[in-house]
């Protein structure tokens, strides 16, 4: 092997997507391979996890780690990869923020386990669960458990930056790979650690480009119901559910300038406490009625309000899990 | 189940009606149980969602908002934004498993005193009845540091 520092890119509980994003980079992906080796990235090539505990500590110098941790295996590679990594990364809105696989945590592991093996959807007809060990007369075989929540990266292990996005986009990918470059030649600095890198500095509404005038709306549409959708104007104020005015900009505001809402792929803009209360706080400020049962027929139109509001963001939100999901089997 | 529970229920009061009520109480030497920890805001409309889910995330059974009555708002319109911010929280809080009543808003004017100490005394009712929240990840044990976290962030 030569002296380049090393890469490693892992994924746990994720879709698949943050990895087809870094190859999506395409010829920079060569500036990666120029400037580093990569020590481990299973989607990209053959390794194993005792390779990556023979190494010493330290010796990767980055890690984009994606996905949450939802099983025993998401855990053990997270604070594997963290020992050895002098870099972290939570990469993407799973690892950072707990993202869609997050939204599981509305529910028990039974009820998950339930609606995966045994709803009318799947073809199981004696009823097989998954066992954490099984025995065979070949002996014990094991596989990882499904712990009770699902848990962000930071969660688990130190994490020294954050890049959100679902997946993040190509070019602040290549940004963020040509600034850790830029450092391994002596010419930039790191961030401070903790910084959420490869996101702008305000809302999603900054970047939108669609005309925003006094919002009062009094009546919630779901956009699939809608025919008459102003190409100009702010969705939000024709009252589609946007969750643009709590999210980071950073992706160029794409949906709501492909005509559909943001659900807040890029996460909690600086300074939101709670995806999930600014997003309250900005809808009950477009609501134009003081009427206690007319701002009830309003809100009725949005359907789900947990679910619409927490996204992406549930695992990092300040209640985390639903109530029985914690100790929940 | 829960006779002997003794909620622990987080106050936002406004500074210019519901918390002088509160006070005129106090003067008056009205009873009210010793459950509610109060906090003043300047006003209904600064109550964020963010600090109610605070509040119950760590260790409050409950939570109560008193601000103006409607129309008489010290800035006017904030108490109904209140009222919208409430009304959305509590359909929010639903899949989360934790009873919307479990968060009330009520109206009391500087001069109400007595309404605000009977008030409190029924919430408090109401969330013996309901039982402890626990909330499972909450992130401090003790309500002292939330309290601070709270009124933090409430400025
Ligand atoms: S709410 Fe949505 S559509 Fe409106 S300005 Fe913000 S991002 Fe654009
Ligand atoms: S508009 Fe919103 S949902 Fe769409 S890519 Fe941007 S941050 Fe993600």
């Amino acid at each position: 092997m030569s002296d380049k520092p090393k890469f490693a890119m892992y994924w746990a509980a994720s879709c698949g997507g943050c990895e087809i994003a870094v190859l999506n980079i395409h010829e920079k992906i060569l500036d990666v391979d120029a400037n580093f080796d990569i020590a481990f990235w299973p989607v990209a090539m053959d390794a194993k996890y005792k390779d990556v505990e023979a190494m010493e500590d330290g010796s990767i110098l980055l890690t984009l780690f994606n996905g949450g941790i939802r099983t025993e295996e998401n855990e053990h590679l997270a604070k594997l990869l963290r020992k050895k990594s002098q870099i972290l990364v939570a990469f993407g809105s799973c690892a950072v923020e707990g993202g869609n696989p997050g939204l599981a945590n509305f529910s028990t592991k039974d009820q998950i386990f339930e609606t995966v093996y045994s709803t009318v959807s799947t073809e199981n007809p004696d009823g097989v669960y998954p066992q954490p060990s099984f025995e065979m007369p070949e002996g014990t075989i094991t596989i990882p458990v499904f712990e009770p929540v699902l848990r962000t990266l930071d969660q688990v292990v130190d994490v020294d930056y954050y890049m959100p996005g679902c997946p993040p986009e190509s070019h602040q990918i290549e940004a963020v790979i040509d600034l850790v470059i830029q450092v391994l030649e002596g010419k930039a600095e790191l961030p401070p650690k903790g910084a959420t890198i490869g996101v702008g500095p305000s809302t999603c509404c900054d970047e939108c480009t669609r005309t925003r005038n006094v919002k009062k709306i009094k009546e919630f549409r779901r956009i699939q119901l809608v025919d008459d959708i102003d190409p100009d104007l702010c969705l939000l104020e024709q009252g589609i559910l946007c969750v643009g005015p709590a999210t980071a900009s950073g992706c160029g505001a794409k949906c709501p300038t492909a005509g559909a809402p943001c659900i807040g792929c890029y996460g909690p803009a600086a300074g939101v406490v709670d995806f999930g209360a600014r997003m309250m706080t900005a809808v009950a400020s477009v609501i134009d009625s003081r009427d206690p049962d007319e701002i009830d027929r309003i809100l009725d139109g949005i359907v789900d309000p947990a679910g619409t509001f927490y996204k992406f963001n549930l695992a990092h939100s300040l209640l985390r899990t639903g109530n029985a999901t914690w100790n929940g089997k | 189940m829960t006779k002997d529970f003794e909620p622990l229920i987080i106050g936002f009061t406004c500074n210019w009606c519901s918390y002088r009520a509160a006070d005129m109480a106090g003067t008056a030497r009205l009873k009210y149980p010793p459950n509610v920890r109060l906090i003043r805001l300047m006003c209904s409309g600064r109550i964020d969602p963010s600090f109610i889910l605070k509040a119950l995330a760590g260790g409050a059974d409950g939570v109560l908002i008193t601000g103006c009555h409607p129309g008489e708002c010290h800035y006017l319109e904030q108490n109904y934004k209140a009222l919208r911010r409430v009304k959305l929280l509590k359909r929010t809080l639903a899949p989360f498993g934790i009873n919307p009543d479990r968060v009330k808003l009520v109206w009391a004017s500087a001069a109400e005193g007595v309404k605000l100490a009977r008030e409190i005394g029924v919430f408090v009712e109401e969330i013996r009845e309901l039982g402890p929240l626990n909330w499972p990840a909450r992130s401090t044990p003790e309500i002292n540091p939330v309290v601070e976290e709270v009124e933090e962030v409430a400025g």
